[in-house]
């Protein structure tokens, strides 16, 4: 039996081998996933994104919990930053998720984000479609928030959380910019802690402040839109407020009811769809750009890749020349 | 992308709170380019194993001062056979007196380190067993 078959038998040790296949991008873990892809396309992913210390593992323990007991199976992948100098990482979002253990209707893997960009993307992916085709309802996918693994994030999920605190700066300014691009719900955590409102407001404002457009994002250098539903400008979402105290579970059932609704938004208004679209469509490119580009290295020797590239540096040839004689054999 | 790295589970089951040892080991683990999971805590034998197997671990460390180390390894690792995973090395660090080592090593302990342990021979250690 393929190790693909296991995992679809519920073999939970399978499951968590090929998760660590294609997080090292093996041809075993490529092969994995080209035969559960068609089992994908079911689970609602869900996107915890925001700064350090904001409460996001705490979130994601209290709505596990809050999931399991409509019976939904639950899968969550928490990435932590690896070191730049040592490539190495402590992992400590399993911290926070203790009630989870010891039932087999969740699943909670670990991650470290490798210090590669458009890698850390296509492993989360990669994984997210091996607990979707295991059948796990939710997927959970928390991230720390900065720059672009926050983007990557909120490109792959249907639904994205951004988790503010009180006291990291309460006014305007200290929200991040283009939060709102990324954000479907606002999450205010810590709201046992002073300066909630002020938090609150900071948000309520910038809400107010940003009129509804259509979802650009910026992707590895490209921008890439998911086209308006038909009726946006009448039937727009506007991403809710809710505040939470992690620690003690309040809160949660409105963030429970808010992810459902968004949900929902989705499905009616036909971005579900476009969201998936989109990001298959990426998806593709950038295994064609791999295909193309190992092809290209197959096809032409190093040395009369090194002899063009000289003439690049002495500039003999531009860039956008070189690559035409490297194709084509011909300058123009 | 494609480098296999290590990964390791560090645990602290039992009861005691002395977690700084295993906070060193594992920044220790990590400056060496390991990828250590985190547990915290007041672990049981159960949560270990199950961390163990979702992570896909190829070492799991313990760190054990409360003297329950003759109770609680072995059921740890009975566990993980239990679960398929007899490739994973065991360690443990903390306070083991010497009369119990030999039979830890028995049990198929990897290691067992002590106060003032050097980090640098741990993460060799680690890097030796599971070549
Ligand atoms: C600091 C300390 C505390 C601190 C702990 C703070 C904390 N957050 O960790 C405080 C004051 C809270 C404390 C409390 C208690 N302590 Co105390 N404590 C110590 C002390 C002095 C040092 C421990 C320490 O932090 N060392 C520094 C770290 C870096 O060293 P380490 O943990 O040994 O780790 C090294 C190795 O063991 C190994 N290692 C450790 N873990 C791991 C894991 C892996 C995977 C690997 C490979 C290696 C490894 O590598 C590390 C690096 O060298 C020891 C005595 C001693 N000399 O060890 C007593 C000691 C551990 N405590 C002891 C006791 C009894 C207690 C109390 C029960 C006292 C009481 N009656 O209230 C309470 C229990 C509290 C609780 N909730 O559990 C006893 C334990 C006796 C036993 N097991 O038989 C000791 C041995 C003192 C003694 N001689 O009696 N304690
Ligand atoms: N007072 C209070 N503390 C909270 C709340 N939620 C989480 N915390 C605490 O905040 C700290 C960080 O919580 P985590 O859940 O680990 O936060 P995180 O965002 O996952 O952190 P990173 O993964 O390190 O970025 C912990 O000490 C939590 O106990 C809350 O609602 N109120
Ligand atoms: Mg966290």
């Amino acid at each position: 039996m393929s190790l693909a078959d296991s995992v679809l038998n519920g073999d939970r040790l399978a499951l968590a081998r090929v998760l660590t296949q294609i997080e090292n991008d093996t041809p075993d873990g490529r092969a994995a996933l080209d035969l559960l892809f068609p089992r994908t396309g079911k689970a609602h992913l869900i996107g915890v994104t925001g700064a350090p210390g904001t409460g996001k593992s705490s979130l994601v323990n209290r709505l596990a919990l809050h999931f399991r007991t409509q019976n939904k199976r639950v899968a969550i992948v928490a990435v932590d930053p690896s070191s730049p100098f040592t490539g190495g990482a402590v992992l400590g979002d399993r911290v926070r998720m203790k009630d989870l253990s010891g039932d087999n209707g969740v699943f909670i893997r670990s991650m470290a984000s490798r210090g590669s960009l458009g890698g850390l993307a296509q492993a989360t992916a990669g994984m997210v479609q091996v607990f979707d085709a295991a059948g796990y309802d939710v997927i959970m996918i928390e991230t720390v928030g900065a720059g672009q693994s926050e983007v990557d994030i909120a490109r792959l999920a249907h639904t994205t959380l951004v988790v503010e605190a009180p006291g990291l700066g309460d006014d305007i300014q200290a929200i991040k910019a283009g939060i709102l691009e990324i954000a479907d719900i606002l999450v205010v955590n810590k709201a046992d802690r002073p300066g909630v409102e002020n938090t609150e407001k900071a948000l309520k404002s910038m809400l107010e402040l940003a009129h509804p457009t259509q979802r650009v994002y910026s992707h590895h250098g490209k921008y890439m839109s998911v086209a308006l539903p038909i009726e946006a400008n009448t039937d727009m979402w506007i991403p809710p407020i809710v505040k939470t105290i992690a620690t003690e579970g309040n809160g949660i059932p409105e963030l429970a009811e808010q992810i459902s609704k968004h949900a929902e938004h989705l499905r009616i208004s036909g971005d579900w769809a476009a969201r998936e679209r989109a990001r298959l469509e990426s998806e593709m490119e950038t295994a064609l750009q791999e295909k193309l580009m190992s092809q290209f290295r197959e096809r032409v020797p190093q040395v009369r890749y090194d002899e063009i590239m000289r003439q690049v540096f002495e500039r003999n040839l531009s860039p956008g020349e070189a690559v035409k004689l490297l194709t084509n054999g011909r300058t123009k | 992308m494609s480098d296999k790295k290590i990964r390791v589970l560090v645990a602290k089951p039992g009861l005691d709170g002395h977690d700084r040892g295993a906070k060193v080991v594992a920044r220790a683990l990590r400056d060496a380019g390991m990828e250590v999971i985190y547990t915290g805590l007041r672990q049981t034998p159960e949560m270990i194993a199950e961390a163990a197997l979702q992570e896909d671990v190829d070492v799991v460390g313990l760190s054990i001062l409360s003297g329950a180390h003759m109770a609680l390894a072995p059921r740890i690792m009975e566990l993980l056979k239990a679960n398929g995973q007899t490739h994973v090395k065991v360690f443990i660090g903390g306070i083991v007196p010497d009369e119990d080592i030999p039979r830890l090593m028995e049990m198929g302990i990897s290691g067992v380190y002590g106060p003032g342990a050097s980090t640098e021979d741990i993460v060799k250690d680690i890097r030796e067993a599971i070549k």
